[in-house]
């Protein structure tokens, strides 16, 4: 399974947890399309802790965790 | 104030037919260098007549007597250049010991040279000579000082520094606060307070413009922010400022804060220990003013128009920080395992979610916070309890909770209150607390140390009751342990148990799993700190633009650009959160139209270049030495034991050279090659 984490503003009638079959998605835009996230409003995007762009694969165990434009402090 | 540059004419040139106009001034003082027939002269007067270049004026000065008789001078008005600023060019010194109060001229070069706030007030803290003194003697000074842009009509154009000797790390102090505090002194009329001495009972300083007075607080000592503030409010009006300390700063607690608006602090370093020390409870600051004259008004509005439309849009000015405050960092920096849990033995905490910035504003927030003239409005006003307060920012969030192991944020809000209350730094109280609860982990300390509330990870109760007792000072741990997670691991022989970089404490990003904010922590000049060079921003956030947080390459450079700027932006009276949407052009260009400079980008970073080395030469004064550039050794030989950033260690052995190279140091100190470069010799 890949584990998606989602934060702030996109858990907005997401939810915060879910759990895709590998199977069917091999790269991260696959996942964003899915839940019907727009690109732009990624800001961050972390494959088990990394930095990573759309593009990038996924497997399965994996986890995504998913972030809009957020700030610090 | 309207400054206008006239020439003085000889007194006997006369001319009866020339339409003269007679301006009473209240002060006529020579703000420049002047030759023998030409002068610029200060007119303080407040609303000056419309005056045409070349028509003759007579100036009576009234402060000016000769031979009994309360001269005129004839002048002509030369009025090429706009000479409004946005400094009043003007300070207060209090001596405490004397009992005296002086108004003093602030040179405007000098102003200039380093800005404002934290840069002027190290400068003047070095000149006078503060570096060597005992940090909580009579000698040191407390610099309360704000920048050009304080109060005026600019986006976050409200904060100010305190400045001093810090008690806690022996070594220079700044500590930034919003609020409304600093835009009040601007009003009154000043550019900073200088603090000096000691009294012989407890006062507290009441500034209205030029009333001034020093006032027994016998009645305020011992009480805590929200009531302190209460009181003076009652007595001074309503739109008074309260800045105080609480009962740490009190009993000189070297995590002692100090507090304004009872919910913003300047919370690092201890300057609330120097306060106390000093037997100051508070400074009221009121004024009749509300508006701050800038060099250029019509250039200022243009500028500040841009600076507008790029924080609304950007998208953690503009979106993140108003909705999750800074809170929302929790679930970042845990997911990266980069979050330090446990008094950092490990970087991943499995319940950060329920502390968490999505958290807080599902269970607790009420509304925005907002500090003078921000469009932003990180601070979060909560329910805690029933009651409305201010609530915690990131840094509390993590340092009570997953630094504690505590999951519960009902907890974590309310020690976060009482470090408000008590005038406790918030980084620093709970991540003694964590010191602490290693040494009861590890057996240093035992249960009977603990007067019923144990040290354990996880323990909600202890975190906001041994707040308490820091705060308060009322059992003997909560006192050792309020002088600092240094101070308290090595009185059981442990030092390498506090978390900290010059005996002040690392907030809450491993620099194990993110090189360049180790870099940051390494050569802070106050010790363990992020905000003076954010290397979260490219490395977490992605901003300005996205760097690998592993990789070493480049981040010498991007630390020494990240701590230049920063340097400017706390010097001017800003708020850094601007930087997220704001780069130096921004900045430079908001001080030439408020002050009259001229500074390009790479003339902007030269002076924040200059403030960071003016501050490591306070310091080598202190005493300093290079070995002082470090990480704690946890940090240094221990990799991350677990979660996303397991293994990861830091490479500050590789990084440290290079920053040094790039500054222009040897053995951590500037050459004088670089002192040279900088018009610091």
């Amino acid at each position: 399974m890949i584990e998606i984490r989602l934060f702030a503003t996109l858990r907005e009638n997401r939810g915060k947890i879910l759990f895709f079959e590998p199977e069917n998605f091999p790269d991260a835009n696959s996942i964003l399309m899915k839940l019907d996230i727009p690109a732009s409003d990624v800001a961050i995007l972390l494959i088990n802790g990394m930095h990573s762009k759309p593009q990038d694969s996924v497997k399965d165990g994996d986890v995504i965790a998913l972030f809009p434009p957020v700030g610090g402090g | 104030m309207r400054r206008i540059k006239i020439s003085k004419n000889d007194e006997s040139t006369i001319h009866k037919h020339l339409k003269a106009l007679i301006i009473e001034v209240d002060k006529f003082r020579v703000a420049f260098p002047q030759t023998e027939t030409d002068r610029w002269v200060v007119l303080e007067t407040e609303r000056p007549p419309a005056l045409e270049r070349d028509c003759m004026i007579f100036v009576r000065p009234k402060n000016v007597h000769h031979k009994g008789r309360n001269p005129c001078f004839l002048c002509t008005v030369q009025k090429e250049e706009r000479m409004t600023t946005s400094y009043n060019l003007k300070m207060l010194r209090v001596n405490l010991t004397e009992k005296s109060i002086k108004t003093e001229i602030l040179d405007e070069a000098l102003a200039k040279k380093f800005i404002g706030g934290r840069g002027l007030g190290t400068k003047i803290l070095y000149d006078e000579g503060v570096a060597k003194v005992d940090a909580l003697s009579p000698a040191n000074k407390l610099v309360f000082i704000n920048g050009p842009l304080t109060g005026c009509n600019v986006p976050t154009g409200g904060r100010y520094m305190v400045v001093t000797k810090s008690p806690l790390t022996g070594m220079i102090a700044s500590s930034n606060s919003g609020g409304v505090w600093g835009a009040r002194l601007k009003y009154a009329g000043y550019d900073a307070v200088i603090v000096e001495g000691k009294a012989d009972a407890p006062v507290y300083l009441s500034i209205h413009d030029e009333k001034v007075e020093l006032l027994p607080a016998g009645d305020l000592w011992g009480k805590e922010s929200t009531n302190v503030e209460e009181i003076l409010k009652e007595k001074h009006g309503k739109e008074a400022s309260v800045l105080n300390i609480g009962p740490a700063g009190e009993q000189m607690f070297e995590l002692a804060c100090i507090m304004n608006e009872a919910d913003r602090a300047a919370g690092r370093s201890g300057v609330g220990a120097v306060m106390g020390s000093k037997l100051l409870k508070a400074i009221v600051c009121s004024s009749t003013r509300t508006v701050i004259e800038p060099f250029d008004k019509e250039k200022l509005r243009e500028v500040v128009t841009e600076s507008l439309r790029k924080i609304r849009e950007n998208g953690v000015t503009g979106q993140g920080l108003p909705t999750y405050g800074t809170a929302v960092l929790v679930n970042i920096v845990n997911n990266i395992g980069s979050f330090p849990t446990r008094n950092w033995q490990e970087s991943y905490f499995a319940d950060a979610d329920k502390t968490s910035g999505e958290t807080l504003k599902e269970k607790y927030l009420v509304k925005q916070g907002y500090c003078h003239r921000c469009p932003i409005g990180c601070g979060r006003v909560i329910n805690m309890n029933g009651k409305t307060v201010g609530g915690p920012e990131y840094e509390p969030i993590w340092a009570y909770g997953a630094n504690c192991g505590v999951e519960d944020l009902e907890a974590i809000n309310e020690a976060n209150y009482w470090c408000n209350e008590l005038g406790l730094d918030a980084i620093g109280a709970p991540t003694t607390i964590a010191a602490a609860m290693e040494l009861y982990q590890k057996g240093y300390l035992k249960e009977e140390d603990c007067d019923g509330v144990p040290l354990v990870w996880g323990s909600a109760k202890a975190i906001v009751e041994w707040t308490k007792h820091m705060g308060y000072g009322d059992n003997k741990l909560g006192r050792l342990m309020a002088s600092g997670s240094y101070r308290l691991c090595d009185h059981y022989g442990v030092p390498e148990f506090s978390m900290s970089v010059k005996k002040q404490e690392m907030p809450a990003y491993d620099a194990r799993g993110i090189q360049g904010i180790g870099i940051t922590y390494a050569t802070s000049n106050r010790g363990g700190c992020h905000v003076r060079g954010y290397m979260i921003s490219p490395e977490v956030l992605g901003l300005p633009e996205p760097l690998n947080r592993l990789a070493t390459e480049g981040k010498a450079t991007w630390t020494k650009i990240f701590q230049d700027l920063t340097a400017v932006i706390d010097s001017s009276g800003m708020c850094l959160f601007t930087s997220f949407a704001l780069g130096a052009p921004d900045y430079a260009a908001l001080l030439n139209a408020a002050t009259g400079t001229n500074y390009d980008v790479e003339g902007v970073l030269k002076v924040g270049e200059r403030i960071y080395n003016i501050e490591r030469l306070f310091n080598k004064e202190a005493g300093m030495v290079a070995g002082d550039d470090t990480l704690p050794k946890r940090i240094l030989e221990e990799p991350i034991p677990s979660g996303p950033s397991k293994g990861e260690i830091s490479k500050l052995n590789i990084t440290l050279p290079q920053y040094y190279e790039v500054r222009g140091w040897v053995d951590a100190f500037p050459t004088e090659a670089t002192l040279k470069r900088l018009d610091l010799l």
